[in-house]
């Protein structure tokens, strides 16, 4: 007996042993280039260590029942007639309950740092004066610190193009450039039917909506080029319609920017 | 058809088709009517499985190059809506619901026989008339959620023809329902109590009050579509002032339930499977039956957790994340149970528990992915792609479609009186298992990279790894063929089974192979103990 109990705790300390590396040491995930991105990940790597853990365990007793209890050539008749056991019901109903409200409740945690928490209908209201309600998005910040710098955008997305404009500048785009470490926020609407506006190295998206502007702010932190990939369904071309983001030193964005600046046109 | 409408006469043997005819008639036998469910599920099974290899050439390159874009949009919308609509949801619900069911309840036939033959029969033609939209002006291009505005923008004959193809099937659907929750409540043996029915029958009891209460809002909401298609109302149309993201709450409303109409008779049907070949009696059976009830439960208030992108206040996400996650609680309690069926039990390494085991360590995978892809951070990075897909190819594929090869392995030497091969049963079991996973698992790695669901072309980088979930395709189309070698072979020259192969304790098994029309010679056996492995047998008889 006292050998069995030393067998099983060195097998869980194996999986756990190997799960906690596996999740450690094996990166699925592309580059980090926004603030979210290391929180993703955290979130990732704890919910992949979690995940290994559950899922080499039970591969196991699923691998190891089929050769251990497997019907010998000479055996007959059947197992132990054993029914149930209400404590093991009561420990595998419990365990995965705490398991699932500590992952809920650090997932909130995760999404609140994100920004997903923060009031919608704040910081845009008071940039545009108009009275157009965001019904969703990520928003980063509750302040006005936005409205400060030019770095509200405008996104248009259509079949099969995303349009940017720079209102401060009085310009449109087809590539967004940004500065690096820097607050972006952007108001998204749709021209036609749902797009998405999809960074997979800043760990973001959000749908455009027709009809209903969306709002997605976010912090580049690294200097680049990433792919803008629309994920919504939205036609023949959908695999075809996306653009590029450009993550730029601040001297390099004003001297883009400034490039492209037109004058304010009094219509 | 031949079909007297006396009803004293109804299931009477002299008036039922004999032969093979019966199969392609209007009989009112549970039992045929159940077979015409599988073999029509399984030819459509056939086109979506064509579809899915049409979807793998195509992603085998980076540039659309096998068909064109349209088409291609069309192949997945058909992909998807045949293999949930005319290949799960009637196979582990009407085809192994209508042949089990009635003999778990001691009963002769379903409730409702005729309606039972009609829901059957909306089947084929609707399936047919999805499949021949494509030669009309093409067939729907909107995905299988249909989302407007798009569904509205592309061509109409196709989405309309696509909606009136969906509604026949939910009505069949819940016409199979409302039968099976009568058959479980009202024709039970007198004797037999609820708590005495094999596990099948709570699950598809569970499942038929997510199809009774879920599908009418499908159906409602795809009218509404189809008038905002043909009669340009406003309802979903943002245009002229409709809402799109209302229609993603109403569709969802139905299809987060989908999902569990697909894989509760999956639970039910492993339940049944599990104890007769590991010879023990099902762990846990009243913590199974309340954890079916709270999937049920759960199942109907989770369904916002498929638009944690779209337009979802920020409330709402975090309500969505908890609901979803906790519906892992019963669902892992069920997978822990079978585990501990499978400890200590004499287990048989056939074809029928292969699958099974194949099925419990695939759905694991796609459960804790599941439980990932509730929590609202990490589902915004990933939603909508290929890790998605991964996702729920891990949950209806090797988990639903896992158990009914399982079944069918299981129940053939019942339906037939022949036993299928099992040296064929093992070669199918080995096929399908490495390329299924070969097929998903690197799906999971390119979501995560980049690569959006539903595209005809990606980034170059993702080449390689899109090759081998093609290769895993190829493994899946073999895998058929030697199941369906099997199948013919075993019909005409199998081994005999005689009555009861397995030696298990079930009421199907307690009547000659095949049975005879009224289920059996003399009354029905009150079987109290449908899992009374390791006890005394005889108490049984």
């Amino acid at each position: 007996m006292l050998n069995k109990n030393i067998y099983l705790i060195l097998i869980i300390s194996l999986v756990f042993a190997i799960s906690f590396w596996i999740g450690f040491n094996v990166n699925l995930l592309p580059t980090e280039a926004s603030i979210n991105a290391p929180i993703y990940d955290e979130l990732f790597k704890i919910l992949f260590i979690i995940g290994l853990i559950i899922f080499i365990g039970m591969t196991i007793a699923v691998i190891y029942s089929l050769f251990k209890f497997r019907k010998r050539n000479d055996q007959i008749g059947d197992g132990i007639a054993l029914e149930g056991n209400l404590s093991l019901e009561i420990v595998w109903t419990i365990i995965p309950s705490i398991i699932v409200l500590l992952i809920g409740l650090y997932s909130y945690n995760i999404y609140d740092r994100m920004g997903g928490m923060k009031e919608l209908n704040h910081n845009h209201e008071m940039m545009n004066s108009n009275t157009e309600k965001i019904w969703a998005g990520i928003s980063q910040s509750s302040d006005n610190e936005i409205a400060i710098n030019n770095l509200s955008i405008e996104v248009s997305a259509m079949q099969f193009a995303f349009l940017f404009n720079y209102p401060k500048g009085n310009f449109i785009s087809g590539e967004l450039h940004v500065p690096v470490d820097q607050k972006v926020s952007m108001k998204m609407e749709s021209k036609d039917v749902i797009h998405a506006f999809w960074v997979p190295e800043f760990r973001i998206k959000q749908d455009i909506i027709p009809g209903q502007p969306t709002i997605l702010n976010f912090t580049p932190t690294k200097v680049g080029k990433y792919p803008i990939i629309c994920a919504e369904l939205c036609g023949p071309y959908h695999g075809g319609m996306r653009a590029s983001i450009i993550v730029e030193e601040e001297s390099d964005y004003n001297e883009w920017f400034n490039k492209n600046k037109k004058p304010e046109v009094n219509l | 058809m031949t079909i007297s409408i006396d009803p004293q006469k109804t299931n009477n043997e002299s008036l039922q088709p004999k032969g093979w005819f019966r199969y392609f008639s209007f009989s009112l036998d549970h039992k045929v009517i159940g077979i015409q469910y599988l073999v029509c599920g399984f030819l459509f099974y056939l086109i979506g499985g064509t579809l899915a290899s049409a979807i793998r050439i195509e992603l085998a390159s980076p540039m659309s190059d096998f068909m064109p874009r349209d088409v291609y949009n069309q192949v997945l919308t058909l992909h998807g809506t045949i293999m949930i609509f005319l290949w799960i949801v009637p196979v582990v619900n009407g085809a192994f619901g209508n042949y089990l069911i009635p003999f778990y309840v001691g009963a002769r036939d379903m409730a409702f026989p005729r309606l039972n033959a009609v829901a059957f029969w909306l089947i084929p033609p609707s399936g047919l008339m999805l499949v021949a939209s494509y030669f009309v002006e093409g067939a729907a291009q909107a995905g299988w959620t249909a989302y407007p505005p798009l569904s509205i923008t592309t061509p109409q004959s196709g989405q309309i023809i696509w909606i009136m193809s969906v509604i026949l099937l939910g009505g069949s659907s819940i016409f199979g329902g409302i039968n099976f929750i009568a058959t479980i409540i009202k024709l039970r043996r007198p004797g037999l109590k609820l708590m005495q029915l094999p596990m099948y029958c709570w699950a598809m009891l569970g499942t038929s009050l997510l199809v009774v209460l879920s599908t009418p809002v499908l159906a409602g909401t795809l009218i509404l579509l189809s008038f905002d298609i043909i009669a340009n109302t406003g309802f979903f149309n943002p245009v002229l002032g409709g809402n799109v993201v209302v229609y993603q709450h109403l569709f969802w409303f139905y299809s987060h339930p989908a999902v569990y109409i697909m894989v509760l008779p999956a639970f039910g049907l492993v339940s049944e499977i599990l104890p007769v070949h590991a010879r023990k009696p099902l762990f846990g059976y009243t913590t199974m039956v309340f954890s079916i009830m709270g999937i049920v439960v759960l199942g109907l208030v989770v369904w916002a957790h498929h638009m944690f992108t779209s337009g979802t206040p920020p409330w709402m996400r975090l309500f969505f994340t908890i609901a979803t996650a906790f519906i892992a609680v019963p669902t892992g309690i069920k997978f822990f149970n079978w585990v501990a069926t499978l400890w200590g039990g004499k287990i048989s390494i056939n074809s029928a528990m292969l699958f099974s085991c194949g099925f419990i360590i695939n759905f694991v995978f796609g459960g804790i992915t599941g439980v990932a892809l509730a929590q609202v951070p990490f589902d915004i990075h990933v939603h909508d792609t290929y890790f998605v897909v991964a996702h729920f190819h891990y949950i209806v594929y090797g988990g639903t479609v896992f158990i009914i090869f399982s079944s069918i392995y299981h129940w053939f030497p019942k339906v037939t009186g022949k036993m299928l091969n099992e040296k064929l049963g093992i070669l199918h079991f080995i096929i399908t298992f490495i390329g299924f996973n070969l097929c998903f698992a690197p799906q999971h790695w390119l979501g995560l990279n980049g690569m959006p669901r539903r595209v005809a072309e990606y980034d170059p980088q993702f080449q390689f790894v899109n090759q081998i979930s093609s290769l895993g395709a190829l493994l899946m189309a073999i895998s058929t063929i030697p199941f369906l070698i099997n199948v013919f072979l075993s019909v005409r020259n199998g081994k005999n089974a005689g009555d009861n192969p397995w030696n298990a304790l079930t009421p199907e098994w307690l009547t000659s192979s095949p049975p005879p029309v009224e289920n059996w010679e003399g009354e029905a056996p009150l079987v109290e103990e449908p899992y009374g492995y390791g006890k005394k047998i005889s108490k049984q008889k």
